[in-house]
């Protein structure tokens, strides 16, 4: 039950994924340019899907073979695509002004991980379970989290924003499969449904940030104060 | 009576927006959401009226209609029917006719939305309806294509998207305390988690319940998550932000309430009342800093709205028969209030031409009448007798003066003073500065712009001076549920539970 009794190797197995994702939120975290982000994205989509193909196939959910499937369809291509059209048709290509460097951005990154460890840590404690796999599901949901509001608070470009989101949601999704893998599959499809409307809405909204304000830099909205 | 009435309340927006969108006419369209808008008044107020205490279910259980979703209800499509029939004049400037349709099909499906989001008995899908309802108003914050209204819309959903992705945490935690006694797979409804509550783990409920509410809190517009709620509040259309203001917030006020139910019934008391006292008076405090210094007539009203759902979250946070019922009835009143003051804003705003308080002089001698309603809206609104607001903000002062919260309800009682002199401030000056003789002459108010501010004040007045026995026992009903601990049934023991928790919680 929960994955919490998965045997060694299998929990490695969890582990990798849950990790290699982590990383590549690193990734989206330490580059400027709009292309890598998307990619790494992507990628981070598709190791969530194979993470909840794996709980499906070793806790016996088969209704995970389908969220996998749809991750794969919906996170892993087609919001990928949606966003590289956005890009395309913005030319842009970086962000151009970064409120930090990559270097400094990384280094909080590492730091956000460190502080969802000791959460995640005293939480399992104060649980009496005993399993790592918990910890690092609960580290690597809360780290992503605070990786994603980071990447909303330093970058500005409009695209990078919409990133910054799915990330929290990458993250949130990530922990659920290993969590509560037994949550009732409705919320997760209609959760994807809502994920391609918000991405659609912010597509039409980029197009009239760049017709009324004239770039899709967040710098540029400081019309309204206090 | 309770399916029925949910069925008109789902269908007529949903029917109407299909009408607009197969006929796309702007008078027509006019017509329909007015038509849905009441139509939805008539079915809140008989859901109101006949809603089990225990809750009706529908569609499989994953539909709810029990006293507070259907009160929520009522406060929203109040606001709906007064909105729509003040768009009907503010929406016709000229220029603007062809996009109309467009404009009432969002309308429209943002009640929807809002009326949705209480009536979801999953958590899950109730994160989901407040998400819609942040993607369908998005478009009608920025629906003027300015590039302060796109400014506007652009934060309001980045600030809201992000911080409701902690309230999407907060739900799986839950889900996740849940599954420690019910199994791997289980049905989460709210009353399933308030059942399983008593065995759920303290600190999971605790980290789940902060999750939840800085995520709701920052839909509702809690300080210091409020920070997309005056850009968005002011740059929409008049009808707009009075649906943003005295529907949408109070449609994310009753996640938080629901959770609160869980907590309560671990017998978690002082934690998370104490929490919601917290961002109540740091709301007020917020709120009243900048209407002191306010330049900008709707981003006034905006930061009342924090104001108020701030006085909200202190009514339920302090808890108990009064605070419980004081924060419902307020809910009622400040829908009625802020949209009078959301509109009166709007007319000020259309016949001067201008955002800016510092350029409306001379109102009352302008427009005798708009004007009279508009300033006993604001002597309402800051919680004057003899109006509705007054007997509220009484009855939550009175919960919060009787127990732990009593820090909170001093420094409430201060910041309502601060508010009442800063607000009203504004409007002496408004009205009784001179202005210059270069000043230009406004333009004329309609009289579809000015029947619902009457619409809204009469009962404002009413509910001051006369307090519906009926709205007590409805309110008595949600205190019943939200307050009462899992093992205490008697009323005794409900009191006793209230005070000594900390101790038992530790």
């Amino acid at each position: 039950m929960h994955g919490f009794h998965a045997t060694p190797v299998e929990a490695s197995l969890f582990g990798v994924l849950a990790i290699a994702s982590l990383l590549l939120a690193f990734v989206m975290l330490g580059s400027r340019w709009l292309r890598h982000y998307l990619i790494a994205f992507a990628a981070e989509s598709w190791a969530i899907a194979l993470l909840s193909a794996a709980v499906g196939y070793i806790d016996h959910y088969p209704e995970l073979y389908v969220i996998a499937l749809l991750t794969l369809a919906f996170r892993g291509t087609l919001l990928p695509y949606l966003l590289l059209r956005i890009i395309r048709r913005l030319t842009i290509e970086r962000e151009l002004e970064p409120l930090l460097r990559p270097g400094s951005s990384l280094v909080l990154g590492a730091g956000a991980v460190v502080f969802s460890l000791v959460v995640a840590a005293r939480m399992t404690q104060a649980l009496h379970l005993a399993a790592e796999v918990v910890v690092l599901a609960l580290t690597v949901m809360l780290s992503m989290k605070l990786i994603g509001y980071l990447m909303l608070a330093v970058r500005h470009e409009a695209v990078s924003h919409v990133l910054g989101l799915l990330v929290l949601e990458n993250g949130i999704f990530l922990g659920t499969q290993i969590l509560v893998p037994g949550m009732p599959m409705l919320l997760e499809l209609v959760i994807l449904f809502d994920l391609l409307i918000v991405v659609v809405c912010f597509g039409v909204l980029v197009r009239y940030l760049v017709g009324q304000v004239g770039s899709t830099s967040a710098l540029q909205l400081r019309r309204l104060v206090g | 009576m309770t399916g029925i009435a949910t069925s008109v309340l789902i269908g007529a927006p949903a029917l109407a927006v299909l009408a607009m969108l197969a006929a796309p006419r702007p008078r027509l369209a006019e017509r329909l959401n007015l038509a849905a808008a009441g139509l939805c008044f008539i079915a809140a107020v008989a859901m109101t009226v006949s809603a089990p205490a225990a809750g009706a279910r529908y569609l499989g259980r994953y539909l709810i209609v029990d006293p507070l979703g259907a009160w929520i209800i009522l406060c929203a499509a109040v606001v709906y029917l007064l909105a729509s029939i003040h768009a009907c004049g503010y929406m016709r400037m000229p220029g603007e006719e062809a996009r109309l349709p467009r404009f009432y099909q969002f309308f429209a499906l943002f009640a929807l939305t809002i009326f949705i989001a209480p009536l979801m008995n999953n958590p899950g899908l109730y994160w989901i309806a407040i998400e819609m309802t942040t993607v369908v108003s998005t478009f009608l914050v920025a629906f003027e294509q300015v590039a302060e209204a796109i400014e506007a819309g652009w934060k309001y959903i980045i600030i809201v998207s992000a911080g409701i992705t902690l309230a999407l945490l907060g739900t799986v935690i839950f889900y996740w305390a849940g599954t420690f006694s019910l199994g791997p797979t289980y049905d989460m409804t709210w009353r399933v988690l308030r059942h399983a509550a008593p065995h759920m783990d303290r600190a999971l409920l605790v980290l789940g319940f902060l999750l939840v509410l800085v995520g709701y809190g920052t839909k509702v517009g809690l300080a210091p998550m409020h920070t997309w709620l005056p850009d968005a509040h002011s740059e929409g259309p008049a009808p707009v932000s009075a649906m943003l203001s005295g529907a949408l917030l109070n449609a994310a006020m009753a996640g938080i309430v629901r959770y609160l139910a869980v907590l309560h019934r671990a017998g978690l008391f002082m934690l998370p009342d104490q929490i919601l006292a917290v961002f109540g008076t740091a709301s007020l405090l917020v709120a009243a800093l900048f209407i002191v210094r306010q330049r900008g007539v709707k981003r006034l009203m905006a930061y009342s709205s924090v104001e108020h759902m701030g006085i909200v979250a202190l009514g339920f946070g302090f808890g108990g028969p009064f605070g419980v019922a004081g924060a419902m009835y307020h809910m009622l009143n400040h829908s009625l209030n802020k949209s009078l003051m959301f509109f009166g804003a709007g007319n000020a705003m259309r016949s001067f031409g201008t955002r800016s308080m510092t350029r409306i002089r001379d109102y009352a001698r302008h427009f005798p009448v708009a004007a009279a309603l508009w300033l006993a809206g604001a002597v309402a609104i800051t919680g004057a007798p003899p109006f509705g607001l007054f007997a509220s903000e009484l009855t939550i002062l009175r919960a919060g003066f009787r127990g732990a919260g009593l820090w909170a309800a001093i420094v409430m009682l201060v910041l309502l003073i601060l508010i009442f002199i800063g607000f009203l401030d504004h409007f002496r000056v408004m009205y009784f500065e001179p202005a210059g003789d270069d000043a230009p002459r406004p333009a004329r108010l309609g009289a579809w712009t000015v029947a619902p501010m009457w619409l809204a004040l009469i009962p404002l007045l009413v509910l001051g001076l006369w307090w519906p026995r009926a709205m007590w026992r409805d309110f008595q009903t949600v205190e019943q549920v939200i307050e009462r601990p899992a093992a205490a049934p008697a009323p005794a023991a409900r009191a006793s539970a209230r005070m000594p928790d900390a101790r038992r919680a530790s």
